[in-house]
């Protein structure tokens, strides 16, 4: 593995890494939003 | 070469896959008219919904037709290298795995139907199911690579948004969105078919036997206004039979009368030349204007009829 490589798999991985953290945070606003609709009548 | 420079250098390990390229698996442009056509199935239903809901209920849509998009993609892979038109999709280009693209449209697919029927109702997620199937297993893997008809019969898969989002609101499916089901099923052939005069070189290199590469232009240009003709009838119905108001009859007629206009222009062309296919391209652009302003219609309608 060349260091050009190396440092576009860890940029890749840091980007993926940000983007499933943001996602999962998002999820788990969602459910809550989703379970207090839910007790709420829909 | 450094492969930093977005030159093609083969690289000697396999990348992870860059976000973008899993976004983009999704089928971003196609899946905003699925998202807009289940919005306004869900608008136009009769009861109420919470936003929250709502909202899931569209998402689940999105993600939905993203997974389906991606397991498109995954399974036309080889296809998808021979035309020009998707060559540069992340799967052709060799920017991730097959493996890879399996496991999200797979993952995205199950993820999106659980969901809807956690938060709206399991025959919604049932349509969706049935949705991301039919568009997977009977159009992509069945249909597609077999017969020219491939499109007539697929196009049932665009047009399943409309009854779930009006699903996920009232649990069950009406007379409305089984007419904005039929409409954009009848809408499909000209679409497409308008795209693939126009590229039609690409589908034969690819060995798609899409109608023009089968039949010939002359008779695809007659099967898009034949096409039309039954579109026209579909986008007219909601009206005639009262399940809309005014606002959509008038936006119909007139949006339709255009669509015909583009569609006799298209079958009295005996243009051959791809890139001189002038009315075709114009009627391919249209076709998604057309169904944008029929559906906002049918909501602008729904409010009108309700306030």
């Amino acid at each position: 593995m060349t260091p050009d490589e190396q440092r576009l798999i860890q940029a890749r991985q840091r980007a993926r890494s940000r983007v499933t953290g943001i996602i999962l945070v998002a999820l788990v606003v969602l459910f809550f939003a989703i379970a207090l609709a839910k007790m709420m009548g829909g | 070469m450094s492969i930093l420079t977005g030159e093609k250098a083969a690289p000697s390990v396999p990348l992870p896959a860059d976000w973008r390229d899993l976004v983009a698996l999704t089928k971003p442009r196609v899946m905003t008219l699925v998202v807009f056509t289940g919005l306004c199935g869900l608008l136009a239903a009769p009861g109420h919904i919470s936003p929250v809901l709502a909202f899931t209920a569209v998402l689940c849509i999105a993600l939905g037709a993203g997974g389906a998009g991606a397991l498109n993609q995954w399974y036309e892979a080889d296809r998808d290298a021979k035309m020009k038109r998707t060559a540069n999709r992340p799967l052709p280009a060799g920017r991730m795995t097959r493996q890879g693209a399996l496991h999200f449209g797979v993952g995205l697919s199950v993820f999106s139907v659980l969901l809807m029927g956690v938060a709206t109702n399991w025959f919604a997620a049932a349509i969706l199911a049935i949705s991301i199937l039919f568009y997977v297993l009977v159009y992509t893997i069945w249909l597609k690579p077999r017969t020219a008809q491939n499109i007539v019969i697929g196009g049932a898969a665009g047009a399943f948004p409309p009854l779930i989002g009006w699903a996920a609101v009232t649990g069950n499916v009406a007379a409305l969105p089984i007419a904005l089901f039929m409409l954009i099923f009848f809408w499909t052939p000209p679409h497409f078919w308008a795209l693939a005069l126009f590229v039609r070189m690409d589908y034969a290199n690819a060995d798609i036997p899409m109608l023009p590469v089968v039949a010939g232009e002359t008779v695809t240009r007659r099967q898009i206004l034949f096409y039309t003709s039954i579109m026209a009838v579909a986008a007219l119905a909601p009206v005639l039979l009262r399940l809309t108001g005014v606002v959509y009859g008038v936006t119909a007629l007139i949006a339709t009368g255009i669509f015909a206009v583009m569609a006799i222009q298209v079958a009295l062309s005996r243009e051959t030349d791809p890139a001189r296919m002038k009315p075709e391209r114009r009627l391919f652009k249209y076709s998604v204007l057309y169904l944008f302003l029929l559906f906002g219609a049918v909501v602008v309608d729904h409010w009108v009829l309700t306030s």
